[in-house]
């Protein structure tokens, strides 16, 4: 791991403005990197920011949402200054995108053919008898026996798994440095998850990718991420290596999720669920945002919000238990 | 001892609240310019089980599998193609509906989208009383108590009473949902995947306040549901289906820990592992789920299965008995072989 990193995250906020002079703060001073090869998850519940932190990074956000503050330094660049005209040349050429949603991903009056070469002929300058190539060659790869007659049909005709398999082929046709990868197997049966990551997982291998995979499910993250940052309200609350995580966690908020989650391996009579809800974007209670849920809280939790500091080698943690 | 376990050493005589007997459910293609019927989706194919007087009975399955279909032709929200369905030994097939008005105070269902299950031009004591105007003839005030001890059960204020269901979380929704199920004491509740649309610290909430009810007031539960290992947590037996059939069916320990069926195996194999240590082994199924309009002859998996062979094209495999309450769909296990 002493490659270079290839996406540098730093102090990452954005606010949503909402009527009656609401702030949201969906992401809140969010810092990570991800290097190539490696492949970092970003897992909460609904509301924790977590898509919003990849929207942003595409930069994809709209009114009245605004990235406030922070630095997205990708391979170098600050593309928080970068002109749209200039984002969509690394929006998908750069940096390949799937969504939980394939059927609303996709765009259902064009062929799965059509909709690959796009993208290629519009990344790569490359001629229409080379793109059809280009694009039957990577529907094979992403696993369609039959990729002359996949290129024909339309997305609506594919089921479920096969589309993500298409939006796949389309996110790494032009061979980006980064994937980020929202909720991509939320949609899917449980069979066909396991196809799905492990399609994308020897794809990382093959072009040696990093990989930004967003979820709000612990196993995915068990088995296929190397380091992953747990949000909640709109910040990190901890982040270190998988193992680490799931071996020693330490903020009260992910070892509730740990012990709220039933799991196939362990028989438990309760579940340890987590009391109260996630609080909404524009809300949150003064001091940490967990302290109002968290069986741990003392008063200087629920005055001032601790930071994010490193308590072991590698493994960080936004909590006072740890000072 | 567990309600399933002293029902399974008794062997005879068990007590059955309601009984499945080779349900089917066709749905119609319909097509053409004159509407004509064109093919029959098989959404649940020859499907018998009998669920036990306080147990939770689990049905897992993948989209498609017919879980959904068969858990509201058991309740008779929909009419069963062919079988028969005895709610406490009798015969509720063809009911009227005006015949059925009674047991439906007895049978209730929970859905999965707690948004689109309330009325959201009904406040919460309206919710909770429609089904107390209906069935009882209590009096105003008397279904205000009720409904206000009824959201206590399920773990709301009272002042909630007055509110609408855009007000609340998804979690609060289907806490009303529960109340408003529960508002006539049903015995048996079908939970039509209640916690898949929540996080799992509030889907742990509700799954440990349906233990509650369900202790409370003596519930039976059908549970369905994809999540393995949430139907793990709350079931005592669990029967997997596939394409319109069950494949396997038998206590929760003895299908989690000797699962039977090569397609419950798979499955189990799937679900991803919060166990850093002992990574389990995959089983990658290959292919997606054939189309119920058109399933496989014989075996409805064997065009997945690993283990396939000749005989599974052929014959269509029964629900054979392995010893335990144990029951799989699957030739392997046939002493003919």
């Amino acid at each position: 791991m002493t490659q270079k990193t290839l996406l540098d995250v730093k102090g990452l906020k954005t606010y949503f403005y909402l009527e009656g002079k609401k702030v949201a703060k969906a992401v809140d001073g969010v810092d990570f990197s991800v290097s190539p090869g490696e492949t970092v998850a970003l897992v909460g519940e609904s509301g924790s920011g977590k898509s919003i932190t990849s929207l942003s990074i595409m930069k994809l956000i709209n009114k009245p949402g605004k990235i406030e503050n922070g630095q997205i330094l990708f391979d170098g660049k600050d593309l928080v200054g970068l002109t749209d005209k200039q984002m969509t040349n690394i929006r998908g050429r750069e940096i390949g995108m799937i969504f939980q949603e394939p059927m609303t991903a996709l765009n259902p009056v064009f062929t799965i053919g059509n909709q690959i070469k796009e993208t290629l002929i519009r990344h790569k300058k490359i001629s229409k008898a080379e793109a059809e190539r280009k694009a039957i060659e990577l529907l094979k790869l992403v696993g369609f026996p039959r990729a002359e007659e996949t290129m024909k049909e339309y997305p609506h005709q594919l089921s479920g798994g096969m589309r993500q398999r298409a939006m796949i082929a389309i996110a790494i046709s032009c061979d980006p440095k980064l994937l980020i990868a929202d909720e991509p197997t939320t949609a899917l049966d449980v069979t066909i998850q396991a196809q799905i990551l492990d399609l994308m997982d020897e794809m990382k291998k093959k072009f040696n990718m990093a990989v930004l995979l967003i979820t709000h499910d612990l196993g995915v993250v068990a088995e296929y991420a190397d380091k992953v940052m747990v949000m909640y309200g709109g910040q990190i609350v901890e982040e270190t290596k998988v193992e680490e995580l799931f071996l020693n966690p330490k903020h009260p908020y992910t070892t509730g999720l740990l012990e709220s989650l039933p799991s196939l391996e362990k028989e438990v009579d309760r579940l340890g669920a987590i009391k109260g809800m996630v609080p909404a974007a524009h809300s949150f209670p003064v001091g940490c945002r967990f302290s109002d849920r968290c069986p741990h809280a003392m008063d200087k939790c629920r005055e001032k919000n601790p930071e994010l500091r490193e308590v072991e080698p590698g493994h960080k943690v936004r909590c006072y238990l740890y000072e | 001892m567990s309600v399933v376990e002293r029902e399974l050493e008794k062997k005879t005589d068990q007590d059955y609240i309601l009984e499945a007997k080779n349900i089917k459910k066709y749905f119609p293609i319909k097509g053409g310019v004159l509407k004509r019927t064109l093919g029959h989706v098989k959404a649940v194919d020859d499907v018998s089980l009998s669920v036990i007087r306080g147990e939770t009975l689990g049905v897992v399955g993948e989209s498609g599998s017919g879980k959904s279909t068969l858990g509201r032709v058991i309740l008779r929200l929909m009419e069963p193609t062919e079988g028969q369905i005895l709610f406490e030994n009798e015969d509720i097939t063809s009911f009227s509906n005006r015949q059925l008005r009674p047991y439906r105070r007895d049978m209730q269902i929970v859905f999965q989208d707690p948004f689109a299950s309330l009325n959201p031009k009904m406040n919460v004591q309206e919710l909770i009383e429609e089904p107390l105007l209906v069935q009882t003839s209590l009096k105003k005030s008397e279904r205000r108590d009720k409904a206000i001890a009824l959201l206590e059960k399920v773990g709301l204020r009272p002042d909630a009473r007055l509110k609408y269901p855009h007000e609340f979380s998804g979690g609060q929704r289907q806490r009303i949902s529960i109340a408003r199920a529960l508002a006539l004491n049903p015995k048996f509740v079908v939970c039509d995947e209640p916690v898949s649309a929540l996080d799992v610290s509030i889907q742990a909430q509700v799954l440990n306040l349906m233990a509650d009810l369900q202790d409370e007031f003596n519930l039976t539960y059908l549970f369905i549901a994809h999540d393995l290992s949430v139907v793990k947590h709350i079931s005592d037996r669990v029967a997997v289906m596939y394409l319109g059939r069950i494949a396997e069916i038998a206590p929760k320990k003895n299908l989690y820990e000797t699962p039977l069926h090569p397609y419950t195996e798979a499955l189990l194999s799937a679900v991803p592992s919060t166990d850093v240590v002992n990574k389990r082994e995959k089983i990658i199924l290959k292919g997606d789920l054939p189309s119920p309009s058109n399933p496989p002859s014989g075996c409805a998996f064997r065009t997945r299965c690993p283990k396939a062979h000749e005989r599974c094209s052929i014959d269509r495999p029964d629900l054979i008995h392995v010893g335990e309450g144990h029951y799989v769909a699957c030739h392997l296990y046939d002493k003919q072989n």
